[in-house]
């Protein structure tokens, strides 16, 4: 085992993959020479090249197609959208392309594309900075979502997600990259579809995605010291989602919050707290609660981005107005 | 088209396509002349599903276009693409069944007109939005670039695409590359019911190659052997590394945008001018004045082809509908 950044988490995978696999090749605004905004990238194009690290222009629909096009004949890129806000930019060949071509042929194309981006609040990003989408991408069917909280995560999630003949959108967190962690040095894979139990509980299950994990398990701990048992699952991925552990928890503690960054309406908390209704409504004693971002934009002053984006306090809050 | 004559450039007459190229270029001409009349006809009497974007009156482009590639060659198709697959050797009967919505067709039924597409002869996809194609064939080119297989892309698109952000971006990916891909622009003078006048200050779409650095082109694109003598350069151009080339060819379609649109925006006496040019009795014209195909052999051609398509329809009709449940499949590897 070895203490690693999550940045350096998602460079490890990456440079893993490409020695594994030539085909493997990374494309996206200054992840070579720079190294990556966030330097996730560092290092790789010194190790590997600009044939296989390519910096492109200014064009996420252009970065996203050419992935889709070089996936669809012979190659494994791993395309990088600098910020999920820009998805926007390339969405047509994420969402209308790389998700249903496949279908739409009949099952004739396999895109194994992997969309790395980053998302989240916290550094007075503002508006068009901070969002978390991944419900965006998770509407649509052909996509597979996956959101690491952990460098342990980061590292096996991305693996997998490389290794993966479908196309997949990976959200890693700006505010994730320099938090450091566990990683095994031997190789390891994580798989799609398994949530993490990452503490256990037996008065209320917390779900949370990305960097609301750590928040989640900060909670827990205050909340431990003043007698309530909180449970905290990590879905991992969106999609597919790991409905079944998530009703385990729910069934044995009978409360529900789920939290994330991206807005409540319409977020990935609906979906699960829906699937939850669905196949286990009367594990639940109260009605399941969201403590997720508002409804509005990211704002800029610190003061208000802490207002919107949900914190630690807002979830002890809210686990002890549950738990009344 | 005088290729006999004294004065032809040396350029071009490197580019000459050979005796058997003129007449699979007829051939093709003929198959998509009749593929499209037929599934016009189809689409009238209620048979087919969805909607039909007919590629009528544009034979020339792709069949000038397609005659340039190698089998290993890939192209991206759109949503007026009946031509293009033709032209890259897809099967009438498996496209047939594909409008009928057949588990037999090339998509299973699961993508209509729009969309048919045989990756195993390097269609990369039939896009139904617009401009979307470009980016997909930009990156077909990187891949082949990257893997040294001296494969090229043709891109087509209309010149609605070229107002698209995304043409901009991938054309620009393109040249910064140097890789090996072809724009085609079928040059229709309209993007659905939008005069070119009115969607572009440009004429000659051909001229926003500068914008990109790498070289443009505008032909008669309802002359196969013209377009033939722009795209073959270009593709020879993109596999010794050149990079791309915008062709642009200028075109027409007889029906409107979508078959049932009555165009009432489109003056009569344009569409009766147009008509006046139709690629296809040209063609057979010049192959008869040149001596490369008697007017018996053409009307053979034509007989041959009208029975494949019956064939073709046949076969469609007595193809198994899918069941309601092969919807769930083929979403995932």
């Amino acid at each position: 085992m070895k203490q690693l950044f999550y940045k350096e988490a998602v460079r490890d995978a990456l440079r893993e993959e490409m020695l594994r696999d030539e085909r493997v090749f990374l494309i996206g605004l200054d992840i070579g020479r720079f190294g990556g905004t966030y330097k996730a990238t560092q290092g790789l194009w010194e190790e590997f090249g600009g044939e296989r690290v390519r910096d492109t222009p200014l064009s996420e629909a252009a970065i996203a197609g050419a992935a889709v096009g070089a996936a669809m004949t012979g190659l494994r890129p791993v395309a990088e959208i600098m910020y999920n806000d820009f998805l926007t930019i390339a969405m047509d060949q994420v969402a209308n392309q790389a998700a249903k071509l496949r279908y739409m042929s009949g099952g004739q194309a396999t895109i194994p594309v992997v969309f790395r981006t980053q998302e989240g609040a916290g550094r007075s990003s503002a508006a068009q900075h901070a969002q978390s989408l991944e419900a965006w991408v998770a509407h649509i069917p052909g996509l597979k979502v996956a959101l690491p909280s952990t460098p342990y995560d980061a590292k096996g999630l991305l693996k997998t997600a490389i290794r993966d003949d479908t196309p997949v959108v990976f959200f890693e967190h700006k505010l994730l990259y320099n938090t450091k962690g566990e990683v095994p040095e031997e190789e390891y894979l994580i798989p799609f579809g398994q949530a993490k139990v990452c503490r256990e509980g037996t008065g209320v299950t917390i779900v949370a995605l990305s960097r609301m994990v750590s928040r989640a398990l900060e909670a827990a701990e205050t909340l431990a010291a003043e007698g309530v048992s909180v449970e905290v699952v990590d879905p991992r991925t969106v999609v597919p989602l790991d409905i079944d552990t998530i009703l385990e928890s729910v069934k044995k503690t009978g409360q529900l919050i789920v939290t994330h960054e991206g807005y409540t309406r319409c977020g990935i908390g609906a979906e699960i707290a829906t699937q939850v209704m669905e196949k286990g409504l009367y594990y639940l004693e109260k009605p399941v609660r969201r403590v997720c971002g508002l409804n509005v934009p990211v704002p800029f002053a610190p003061v208000l981005e802490n207002r919107v984006i949900p914190s630690t306090p807002a979830l002890i809050q809210a686990v002890k107005e549950m738990v009344q | 088209m005088q290729h006999s004559e004294p004065g032809v450039t040396v350029a071009e007459q490197q580019y000459l396509p050979t005796i058997d190229v003129m007449k699979a270029i007829h051939l093709t001409m003929v198959k998509i002349r009749c593929f499209e009349e037929r599934a016009v006809e189809l689409f009238m009497a209620q048979e087919l599903p969805g909607f039909l974007h007919s590629y009528l009156g544009q034979e020339a482009v792709a069949a000038g276009a397609c005659a340039c590639l190698r089998e290993d060659d890939y192209i991206t198709s759109t949503h007026r693409g009946h031509g293009h697959i033709i032209a890259k050797g897809l099967r009438l009967d498996r496209m047939m069944a594909e409008l009928f919505a057949k588990t037999t067709g090339y998509c299973k039924g699961k993508g209509g007109s729009m969309h048919i597409t045989d990756f195993s002869r390097g269609v990369l996809g039939a896009n139904g939005v617009v401009a979307a194609g470009v980016p997909i064939a930009t990156g077909a080119a990187l891949s082949a670039k990257m893997r040294k297989s001296g494969q090229v892309v043709v891109c087509f698109f209309g010149d609605g695409a070229s107002n698209q952000g995304a043409f901009y971006e991938a054309a620009n990916l393109g040249a910064v590359w140097s890789l090996p891909v072809i724009y085609v622009c079928e040059n229709n003078l309209y993007a659905v019911s939008t005069h070119q006048s009115r969607h572009q200050k440009v004429k000659d779409i051909s001229t926003r190659a500068v914008a990109f650095g790498f070289p443009g082109i505008s032909v008669d694109g309802n002359d196969p052997i013209t377009v033939y003598q722009a795209v073959a350069p270009a593709v020879h151009r993109a596999r010794q590394g050149g990079g791309p080339t915008l062709v642009e060819c200028k075109t027409y379609r007889w029906l409107g945008h979508y078959v049932g649109d009555p165009a009432s925006y489109r003056p009569s006496e344009e569409v009766a001018e147009w008509k006046a040019k139709d690629p296809v009795p040209r063609y057979e014209r010049f192959l008869e004045e040149q001596g490369v195909m008697s007017a018996a052999e053409m009307v053979s051609v034509h007989e041959q082809v009208k029975k494949e398509i019956d064939a073709a329809v046949e076969f469609a009709r007595r193809s198994p509908s899918p069941q309601p449940e092969d919807a769930l499949q083929d979403v995932e590897p």
